[in-house]
């Protein structure tokens, strides 16, 4: 393989590990941004979605099985978030930093739970044969370049899910209502938008979001009752770094993250690039406190 | 699956009940400590290994216990966390009062246990597999040292013609120390080092690595990852298009139940070296398996480090018997050249310098997630916990003591 072709490979790589960041982190993104809620649970949404594609896959076997476990892991996600949202994150709105413990508590008992259900050993999701193949360049400049068609489809649904949340905020009534709790509560309240509803939706759709994520992950990875843990940190830092609410951000953030990581890797191993990655995002806070994109927010200035 | 879960809630609560009721030893019992991770990312492995340490001890009690004594399991969770392990070691040991305690996978959780064990003068069954380079007096060795399992891989490559070879691990210190013996025989037996990677226990990215090992072109990949990490690595590979049979991968944490739970087809046609295999013949073997899944299920299986620790409750028993006390420094004592020639995985003994002598083969994986064996030592190997080349001049001799 040649050099320019390892080296794409590599910028190819940390696009697609971008785009599953982007899928774990934008429910947190949104969620905080609105609502100043930092879900500790989320990374058991990813969980959650893993699981389903895993019964689905087993109820529905065959090539379109992870078709058909995308929308019903982003169903039950969204229906465990809304769940949360209504028992326990709203009934704490008042005390933020309280939600943190409660929802950690709740992550300790969405990970118990899957391992008193599905064992502690995991379970496993085999990718369907159509996503067996590769794309390989076998002359040009780019010879030896080898494209996975697991990570064409990653790609292909961290774009459609971006796609359509830009839309559902920007050209819809709904968006149009979060865009304005968003930015300042009372008044929007006083506008009369149903700022309890839209909080409600809007962790929902963040939760489900997380749980395509986890149908994600199933093809690259285990589907473990703690598979949420080794996604929520890196999840937090392109919140952090993103900005906190913001969708371009995320999504920069996101590039930024899996990119850095991806390119550091030709020179150094896994290990330290991690600890490269975070040494990048602390000077990058030290100069840039407020994140890529700032988003203006009464409830941020608070 | 469920009923396992029941039935271990049910071992626990037992345990503890017993435990609060009675002292140790005080009438007809004796309690010894089980100490797995029951959670997080090793508990893939240390579920399976703690379920053949209990079968053992189940066992042995059916059989009338030891010096008219029942054996008390006391279970804790070590949660894949080395200063949980050390603190559960100390509660086992301080507050249960345990004779001794089998347990630990991760030589991050053996490392941690270490100087409890030393300074409570407790005595541990470690059965995993591991880099050597260690020889405590509180500790009993079943797992392979390096010359019993890494370097029989190396030299059954070498036989196999394989020339270039790629490492990679878990970032870690048994792959760290595992990788650093290799590459010594690697340079010193002619080979050629085509990459070395490591990544942090439990992750999930191998992109990076793939595409590594894709410009590199490595003959085999020696692959010293633990643990969930396995099934991203392979499920990465087999994306690129790199399945086993097209590039050899030899691993050493990946065994019949690791194989089962990531799906045979994943990894069908990869190798991995160990000192015991589900698929070895022997009649004693056949009726240490049938009893197995008897208890835990038809679908179970076994592996290594499960037989380890399960001979390890064995050899515990005997040298008991022998030394006629718990008390661990005459356990010790006894169970070194205490021969157990009708083992699970054959002819074995303590060496003096407390590591088990056994035999290496080299299995290949079927589509039906069992090994078959393509290689094995001519006699059982000696075990050596300082390898010469890598560091001379240290050795390893037999410990008067405690």
């Amino acid at each position: 393989m040649q050099e320019s072709a390892f080296l794409v490979g590599q910028v190819f790589n940390g696009i697609s590990v971008a785009s599953l960041f982007v899928l774990a982190a934008l429910g947190l993104a949104l969620s905080f941004g609105l609502m100043r809620v930092i879900n500790m649970a989320h990374g058991e949404m990813l969980m959650l979605g893993g699981y389903l594609a895993y019964l689905t896959i087993s109820i529905v076997p065959g090539p379109l099985g992870i078709i058909v476990a995308l929308p019903v892991a982003f169903a039950g996600a969204a229906l465990l978030g809304a769940v949360l949202e209504f028992t326990v994150i709203h009934r704490l709105s008042a005390r933020p930093l309280d939600t943190l413990l409660a929802t950690w508590g709740v992550s300790l008992v969405l990970q118990q739970a899957a391992r008193n259900l599905f064992g502690a050993i995991g379970v496993q999701v085999v990718a369907p044969s159509w996503l067996n193949h590769t794309v390989s360049l076998s002359s040009g400049p780019l010879e030896g370049l080898t494209l996975p068609y697991t990570r064409l489809f990653i790609l292909l649904v961290a774009g459609l899910v971006l796609g359509a949340i830009a839309l559902l905020l920007n050209k819809t009534r709904l968006g149009l209502y979060v865009r304005a709790v968003n930015q300042d509560r009372p008044v929007a309240a006083a506008m009369g938008v149903n700022a309890r509803l839209v909080d409600l939706l809007v962790f929902s759709l963040g939760t489900g979001v997380a749980g395509l994520a986890g149908v994600i992950l199933a093809l690259l990875g285990p589907v473990t009752p703690t598979v949420g843990q080794s996604y929520i940190v890196p999840a937090f830092l392109v919140v952090i770094l993103g900005g906190l609410g913001s969708l371009v951000g995320t999504t920069i953030a996101s590039l930024m993250v899996g990119l850095f990581t991806a390119l550091i890797e030709i020179f150094v191993d896994v290990s330290v690039a991690q600890v490269l990655l975070l040494v990048f995002v602390i000077i990058f806070i030290q100069f840039r406190p407020q994140g890529v994109i700032t988003v203006r927010s009464r409830a941020l200035e608070g | 699956m469920a009923l396992k879960h029941i039935g271990l809630a049910a071992a626990l609560l037992a345990s503890t009940m017993l435990g609060t009721v009675r002292p140790a030893s005080a009438d007809g019992t004796v309690k010894v400590g089980v100490l797995q991770s029951l959670s997080g990312t090793m508990a893939i492995s240390e579920v399976p290994l703690q379920d053949a340490e209990l079968l053992a001890i189940e066992e042995i009690n059916a059989k009338g216990g030891l010096l008219g004594k029942q054996i008390t399991p006391v279970i804790e969770d070590g949660a894949s966390d080395p200063s949980t392990f050390a603190q559960k070691a100390t509660k086992l040991i301080e507050e249960d009062k345990v004779v001794t305690v089998f347990g630990g996978w991760t030589s991050s959780s053996r490392k941690a246990m270490l100087p409890v064990f030393q300074r409570l003068h407790g005595l541990l069954w470690y059965p995993v597999q591991f880099e050597g380079n260690e020889c405590s007096p509180n500790i009993m060795y079943s797992g392979a040292q390096p010359n019993q399992q890494a370097l029989p891989a190396l030299t059954w490559a070498e036989q196999k013609g394989y020339k270039k070879v790629f490492l990679l691990g878990s970032d870690y210190v048994y792959p760290r120390t595992a990788n650093l013996i290799l590459k010594k025989h690697i340079a010193h037996d002619g080979l050629t080092l085509s990459g070395e990677e490591y990544v942090p226990l439990g992750g999930t990215d191998f992109s990076s690595i793939v595409a590594e090992i894709q410009q590199s072109k490595p003959d085999i990949i020696i692959n010293t990852l633990n643990g969930d990490s396995n099934v991203s690595f392979f499920k990465q590979m087999a994306a690129a298009g790199l399945t086993p049979d097209k590039l050899p991968v030899m691993s050493f944490s990946i065994a019949e139940p690791e194989a089962q739970a990531m799906g045979p087809s994943l990894l069908a046609g990869s190798y991995t070296s160990w000192n015991y295999f589900e698929s070895l013949p022997s009649p004693t073997n056949a009726g240490f398996v049938a009893a197995y899944k008897a208890k835990y299920g038809a679908n179970s299986v076994v592996d290594d480090p499960m037989v380890h620790g399960y001979i390890d409750v064995y050899e515990w028993g005997a040298a008991v018997k022998k030394a006629g006390s718990f008390d661990p420094e005459k356990v010790r004592n006894a169970a070194i050249a205490l021969g157990y020639s009708d083992s699970p995985l054959g002819d074995i003994k303590f060496a003096p310098n407390q590591s088990l002598v056994q035999t290496g083969y080299i299995g290949e994986l079927q589509p039906d997630g069992q090994f078959k064996i393509v290689w094995s030592s001519p006699k059982p190997i000696e075990p050596v916990p300082y390898d010469p080349l890598t560091f001379p001049g240290k050795s390893c001799s037999a410990h008067t003591t405690f």
